[in-house]
């Protein structure tokens, strides 16, 4: 009888043992697919990494028995090495979860991989408003900011403001196409007018060629649709060239705070763009910002990029947590991300969208004169603010098939 | 019309910087039998070398001009003694895969202190602002570096054919062992040929800081090019570089006016053609 007793709490305790590790799998990888070594690791890049491990940090999971792992790879710009790294990621390295993936080219390349394999891409460096448009898919959420935004921010300010010629400067690529397209759009839509474009190859170090036919244009607005060390490349000479001072106006419609450190206020005083992040906006961004800081080598602050990487994987994190376990179907994760409506320090209160659109407000800045900046890193003026509901591309006049209508 | 002249100029300043740099890298070939891959690095340390002068030591943009190029030559100096002389006489890939490497060496310790979106450093007082040509806006300083790499380029090609020492050096070149018999340094004057070299970079490199940002990957982006440079010119001669250096910024400048999208890969074709029909470059001798 004994006997029979032990062995009845034995198996169940087995039962129970097995039943539980069957339940609740608890591990959780996550992949930083990023710019390691180009002209955009300013941005993202080793600052990224870092987000995503104090988002681990914070995110308190270790301590309820969650295993999780943060891995990063450079994918140098290039939509083939991308996708490369990618797949053996999903198929070998079991990453569930991509973040940042900034460069359109590689995002639209990973996202459509990332369907395909089931995973999960948080999105929080590449522009493309393809990505929730007509690319979009039950796999993706967009995070930060994306180009339909920026767009309708700054370029509807500036052609309020008077200017209502434009003349493009842009990256020969899937994102500077994008920005040209929607912002564009915006202009023709404000009642200004485009009168021509000149397409650059991605990373030039020579603008002036390319300034002095836009200053050839005469037109009132010379729009940047590039990013990073194009943009500091291309204001820097504009300014050398004295464009600014011939009465035309520079529209950077893609700037971070690492370009606007990086060049110096002397040079960038003035510039208007938007972004949806900035670390001297409240306490949150302060205090988050601050720690950030603290671990970079240089000491810099987070772009919104790295932010959108931090803010992302809290959400995701509550999300696998109430969720307890099994985290490895990421339409079903990703359905359940959208339901749940986000709250971090970094963006404040927002929601996603069924077409995986994250929505936050977007903040027109303006670059302080040398003069009232208060010290590093103090360099925005808030110009204005757009509230979620409107920053973004309307449901009404999405493509995307997830969008019931 | 007027804008094609504006083309044709912003082509020619780009093409100081080609000369610069291919003219070192043509001495460097033609002298030492080294294809020098870490070029482009020792570019970029010549702007930030200038960088660092203005913002720990308070040294401007002039003195800058000669400091900077010495410091960075005797880094090379101290390369070519430590490292390259051993591959003297091996075949060029070993000198090529050296260099290599030691590029992506010293670029990734630079990325890695100073991030990728690079340092600003402002145009010197004397030679901001610019003038109005008529058909164009020429900013003072580009100006200011087409004079300045042409009278530098001039200086580079007689020191080494007209000249005593570049006699000399030739001879070395071609029969070390005759040479040191009349009681030359063969092994001295080779280290000095390579900071030549290694200084006409960094020149390049501080007169390139108030245009460019200074950024760790500057002299990545534009060593290829410099390399198609040297060898459209033919490997090793010294007037070819400077002129094809001159030439190729126009054409990159007009291919900038008339079709953008192809302004890099431009250079690559010419390369080809030139390649095909003339092997040993456009002034290159036989080997």
């Amino acid at each position: 009888m004994k006997h029979h007793i032990s062995a009845l709490f034995l198996g169940t305790a087995l039962a129970l043992a097995a039943g539980s590790a069957f339940a609740q799998d608890k591990t959780v990888k996550i992949g930083v697919l990023t710019d390691n070594s180009g002209l955009y690791s300013d941005l993202g890049g080793a600052g990224s990494t870092l987000a995503a491990q104090m988002a681990v940090e914070d995110s308190g999971l270790a301590a309820k028995g969650w295993k999780i792992d943060v891995v990063s790879a450079d994918h140098q710009n290039k939509p083939d090495i991308g996708t490369t790294v990618a797949r053996q990621w999903i198929d070998v390295e079991k990453v569930d979860i991509f973040v940042d993936v900034l460069n359109s080219g590689v995002a639209l390349a990973v996202n459509n991989l990332v369907k395909e394999k089931n995973a999960i891409m948080i999105n929080t460096g590449a522009a493309t408003s393809d990505l929730t448009n007509t690319q979009c898919s039950p796999n993706t959420i967009h995070w930060v900011y994306d180009t339909y935004m920026l767009a309708n921010s700054t370029g509807q300010a500036l052609v309020k403001a008077g200017g209502d010629t434009w003349y493009f400067l842009t990256a020969d690529y899937a994102f500077g196409h994008a920005l040209e397209r929607d912002t564009s759009a915006v202009v023709v839509k404000s009642g200004g007018k485009v009168i021509g474009t000149v397409r650059h190859p991605l990373n030039s170090s020579d603008f002036s060629s390319f300034l002095l036919q836009a200053q050839a244009s005469k037109a009132k607005i010379i729009g940047m649709a590039n990013a990073g060390g194009d943009t500091t490349n291309t204001i820097k000479q504009a300014s050398e060239f004295g464009i600014v001072a011939g009465g035309q106006k520079l529209a950077g419609l893609l700037l971070f705070i690492n370009d606007v450190h990086s060049l110096g206020l002397k040079v960038a005083q003035g510039l208007n763009f938007t972004e949806t992040f900035y670390w001297d906006l409240n306490d949150g961004t302060r205090a988050f910002s601050k720690r950030f800081s603290e671990r970079m080598k240089n000491k810099a602050m987070p772009s919104m990029v790295q932010a959108g990487v931090y803010s992302g994987l809290i959400h995701y994190f509550k999300t696998i947590d109430a969720m307890g376990g099994n985290p490895h179907d990421g339409v079903k994760v990703v359905a359940k991300m959208k339901e749940t409506p986000t709250d971090d320090p970094l963006f404040g209160k927002g929601t996603i969208r069924p077409d995986g659109r994250k929505l936050h407000p977007a903040y027109l800045f303006e670059v302080k004169k040398p003069s009232e900046s208060k010290g590093p890193w103090d360099y925005y003026k808030l110009v204005g603010t757009t509230p979620a509901d409107q920053a973004f591309r309307p449901l009404s006049e999405s493509a995307c098939p997830l969008v019931k209508k | 019309m007027q804008a094609l002249y504006a083309q044709l100029l912003v082509g020619l300043i780009n093409g100081s910087f080609y000369a610069l740099l291919s003219l070192g890298l043509a001495v460097i070939f033609g002298m030492l039998n080294i294809i020098n891959f870490a070029h482009g690095a020792l570019y970029m340390m010549g702007a930030f070398c200038a960088y660092f002068l203005l913002n720990i030591a308070g040294i401007g943009y002039w003195p800058a001009l000669i400091i900077a190029p010495i410091v960075v030559g005797i880094f090379g100096m101290i390369l070519e003694r430590t490292m390259l002389q051993w591959l003297a006489g091996l075949d060029h890939l070993y000198g090529l895969l050296l260099t290599f490497g030691l590029a992506l060496i010293i670029q990734g310790v630079f990325q890695n202190y100073f991030g990728s979106s690079g340092l600003p450093y402002a145009i010197p007082s004397e030679l901001q602002g610019g003038m109005n040509l008529g058909f164009m806006f020429l900013p003072i300083y580009r100006g200011w570096v087409v004079v300045f790499s042409l009278i530098v380029c001039f200086a580079t090609w007689y020191l080494i054919e007209k000249t005593r020492l570049g006699a000399n050096l030739r001879a070395a070149t071609e029969n070390p062992t005759l040479v040191r018999a009349f009681g030359i340094n063969v092994p001295r004057m080779i280290t000095l040929t390579y900071g030549l070299g290694v200084g006409l970079a960094a020149l390049a490199g501080v007169l390139s800081a108030p245009i460019n940002q200074v950024r760790p990957l500057m002299g990545a982006d534009l060593i290829i090019v410099v390399f198609a440079v040297v060898v459209i010119g033919g490997m090793g001669s010294i007037m070819g570089s400077i002129i094809t250096g001159f030439a190729l910024g126009v054409i990159e400048g007009l291919t900038k006016y008339f079709y953008p999208e192809a302004s890099n890969t431009v250079v690559f074709v010419l390369m080809v053609l030139v390649l095909l029909l003339k092997p040993t470059g456009l002034t290159g001798r036989a080997a």
